[in-house]
């Protein structure tokens, strides 16, 4: 009689929990993905984990605390390793709202996978999309500071040449007889204003300087 | 007397400046393509052929020019001939219409540069969806550097007629881009001499830092073995000659103007002639080593695609089959395969279409130039890398360097002519000349960061500078060599440097180099009317892939304009000196 009962429950059991039954879902793990060498063998015990896991995610929806391990059902375990699991109520003839379990799964994904050493990506639950998480946003965008640390330094240079150019400039008009550094026209313009330009020391190109040839002029030719 | 001219402090000074110049983006992001494209290996046969029969001479001629002439190019071609200032001007307004559109890479450059500092890269993945259940529409259908690139960076419209606003980002990043081009050439020769000093440097360094690390990236072999493999049988293809001449006469920068303006700041006693072929050599160097950079890069991103085209067939094969995780690998993909066709036939064909061919021959395949390649390709392998952020800033980094370069001679070939004239010059200083030509070119080039900007982008690329330049030159050469007498240019280069000038140099100035320009341009004359209705590539959202589409008729005037503003100088200064000089002998006869 007792093994006939016992039949009977597998046999409620086995229907419950079934590819594509009703509020059933499909779970794919990567472990060897994710852990490559330090994989570890899916076996009962793991499974055990899974289950309690899922149950410790249903207990903490309001009116389902009473939750228990064996009222977690897998099925059709593959090498993959996949599997559905469904959860049943405490009469363990009817099995809770797909709604419900989705949410729950949802809310403690984090802990499941960390559970097992996974992520979202190799701890899939087919059906229950995770929400992605949006990457750091910072108040100020980071460009934005570099952008302005550039912009001020080279603000500051470029001020920094040209008043130190407008500062040379004030310099040589002063002094207008002393030799420059001919670089810039105006002083070159400064120089001719005065009359013969004066500096003599700038002889590219072979061309006359002025103020030698009014000396030549005095001496006599020999 | 002359007016005392600034000077290179030194002749390396003017030997990076020329670098600096020369070596530009176009070596990054040209060549490879072209090396690609017309034979790997082989390629380098006409390259060089043309380095040497084209580009030294054309080099040489435009140094020893502007050295001799000692002004700017306006000013050197009116010495030349009255008749011919025209070709200065026209110089001139095709550097114009050069550094407006030039400077928006490098604002580019210095947004990506600035996007560098996070972790992660933000090309590197796509931005979730509105509620947070996956990730953008258009950043899926392209990928997430192509997103970041036409999204984020451009903003692009679907078409050219879309204008869009002006995007504050980018132009926040133009506007920098054009103060540190001021900022470098503020003082005239004395900044820029300084500043190349980095420019022409600092981009071999990274250079040299990037092919240490691209060689030892995993499938680096493969990109180069593809790229450089030679397939002999281009060498009789005519336009891998053509793109071969086209490609060493734009590197140069030839009839810019900005050659000569960089050698009239030069000592008439310089050796321009060692100058010209240590410029030409090193030009043409760096080609090649940016492009063993390139491939080593190509490789690595397409043994990465295609080692994830093929974990992801494996994924939906071991998903759909329910095999052990971890059974299927590359070697073994192929076999299980067949195993699957023939044990579940109905589930196999079912999930037949989704499968991807994964082939590492299209990847290596794929091949781009210009700013795709700069921003989309280079940034998709550099996200793959470790420390990838290092990365990218050496990188765009180097691209800075590589564009204000180039931007130092665009900018010095405009401001020469104005500093020489005596109008001008007399009003204002030279940080003023400088401060205006800036503005003016920032303040045009807000065009191009508006949501339609990146095609007029390539309406200035293509056209502005292409056939107006070839022109110029070939007017420069038949200039110098037939209407200011080639012998009296040979001799005037003798008294000036004190060597003879070599009959090499002769016979390509007087014969070969003229004669290829024109076949040059021939060729690219022919090829526009041939083509028919000009068309652009434009960014469609819905698909995330780029369409082709008709130029509107607006557009299409635009490009004539270009073109003409540039070309039409030369016959219209012609023309208005000689109407000058009938009007001065009209008046001379009663005014003694």
């Amino acid at each position: 009689m007792l093994w006939l009962l016992f039949f009977l429950v597998t046999a409620i059991h086995a229907e419950l929990c079934q590819p594509g039954a009703e509020n059933a879902f499909k779970v794919r793990l990567s472990i060897r993905t994710a852990l490559g060498d330090k994989a570890y063998a899916w076996d009962t015990n793991e499974e055990y984990l899974f289950k309690a896991m899922v149950a410790f995610s249903m207990r903490k929806v309001p009116n389902r605390e009473a939750t228990e391990i064996s009222h977690v059902l897998l099925c059709n375990v593959t090498q993959r390793v996949s599997f559905w699991f469904v959860v049943t109520d405490p009469s363990k003839n009817h099995t809770l709202p797909a709604v419900e379990v989705q949410s729950a799964i949802r809310m403690n994904k984090n802990r499941i996978n960390n559970a097992f050493f996974l992520n979202d990506q190799t701890l899939e639950f087919l059906k229950i999309s995770s929400t992605l998480a949006p990457p750091m946003d910072p108040s100020v965008p980071i460009w934005i500071i570099v952008f302005g640390v550039i912009f001020c330094i080279v603000i500051v240079a470029i001020a920094l040449l040209i008043l130190s150019g407008i500062w040379q400039r004030r310099r040589k008009n002063k002094e207008p007889s002393e030799v420059d550094d001919a670089e810039d026209k105006c002083e070159n313009m400064i120089t001719i204003e005065n009359g013969i330009p004066s500096d003599p020391l700038d002889m590219k190109g072979g061309h006359i300087n002025d103020a030698f040839m009014t000396e030549d002029e005095r001496l006599t030719p020999l | 007397m002359e007016k005392a001219r600034p000077l290179w402090a030194n002749s390396l000074q003017f030997v990076f400046a020329c670098i600096s110049y020369a070596v530009g983006l176009g070596n990054v992001w040209r060549f490879p393509y072209l090396c690609q494209m017309y034979g790997g290996g082989s390629f380098l046969v006409p390259y060089i052929i043309m380095l040497i029969v084209e580009g030294m001479p054309l080099l040489y001629l435009e140094l020893a020019v502007g050295q001799r002439m000692r002004q700017g190019s306006i000013g050197a071609w009116r010495t030349i001939s009255p008749y011919l200032s025209g070709v200065g001007v026209a110089s001139v307004v095709v550097s114009f219409f050069l550094s407006m559109y030039y400077n928006v890479i490098n604002a580019w450059a210095f947004w990506y540069l600035f996007h560098s500092f996070q972790d992660p890269l933000p090309w590197s993945v796509c931005p979730l969806n509105g509620n947070h259940t996956g990730y953008d529409e258009e950043c899926e259908k392209a990928s997430s550097t192509q997103y970041f690139w036409y999204r984020k960076t451009l903003n692009i419209s679907p078409s050219l007629q879309e204008n869009g606003g002006v995007q504050w980002e980018p132009a926040l990043c133009l506007l920098l881009a054009w103060l540190v081009v001021y900022l470098c050439i503020l003082r005239g020769t004395e900044s820029t001499g300084k500043v190349v000093y980095f420019t022409a440097s600092l981009p071999y360094c990274v250079l040299i830092i990037y092919l240490i690390r691209g060689l030892t990236l995993h499938g680096a072999t493969n990109g180069l073995m593809y790229m450089f493999t030679p397939k002999i049988e281009q060498l009789a293809n005519p336009k891998a000659w053509i793109n071969a001449a086209t490609q060493i006469f734009f590197s140069l920068g030839l009839g810019f103007g900005s050659l000569i303006a960089f050698a009239s700041y030069n000592e008439p006693s310089n050796n321009c002639q060692k100058h010209a072929i240590i410029v030409s050599l090193i030009n043409s160097f760096t080609s090649i080593f940016a492009s063993i950079v390139t491939f080593s890069i190509y490789g690595f991103k397409a043994t990465f695609n295609y080692e994830n085209c093929l974990k992801k067939v494996s994924l939906l094969l071991t998903n759909t089959f329910d095999l052990e995780d971890g059974f299927l690998t590359a070697s073994n993909l192929e076999q299980v395969k067949g195993y699957l066709a023939s044990a579940y036939p109905s589930k196999y064909s079912e999930m037949f279409p989704h499968i991807k061919n994964c082939s590492l021959e299209s990847e290596l395949d794929t091949a781009v130039q210009g700013t795709g390649l700069a921003f989309i390709v280079y940034t998709e392998a550099i996200k793959n890398m470790e420390v990838s952020q290092l990365w990218s800033v050496l990188y765009f980094f180097m691209l800075l360097m590589l564009g204000i370069g180039s931007m130092l001679g665009n900018t010095a070939a405009i401001l020469t002519p104005l500093t020489d004239s005596k109008i001008i010059s007399s009003h204002l200083p030279k940080e003023a000349i400088s401060g205006l030509v800036c503005l003016v070119n920032c303040a045009i080039g807000m065009v191009f960061t508006m949501e339609a900007g990146n095609y007029w982008f390539d309406i200035f690329n293509d056209y502005a500078a292409t056939l107006s330049l070839l022109l110029i030159v070939l007017v420069e050469t038949i200039a110098v060599c037939y209407v200011y007498g080639l012998r009296r240019f040979e001799s005037d280069l003798k008294a000036m440097t004190g060597r003879a000038v070599s009959w090499y140099w002769k016979v390509m100035w007087a014969g070969v180099s003229p004669l290829l320009i024109v076949s040059l341009f021939v060729f690219y004359l022919s090829d526009y009317i041939l083509t028919g209705t000009l068309k652009y590539q434009a960014w469609d959202a819905s698909q995330g892939q780029l369409v082709t589409k008709d130029y509107p008729a607006y557009a299409l005037a635009v490009i004539g304009l270009l073109v003409a503003s540039s070309t039409m100088c030369i016959p219209l200064a012609a023309l208005g000196t000689f109407v000058q000089r009938r009007l001065k002998r009209g008046d001379a006869a009663p005014v003694a």
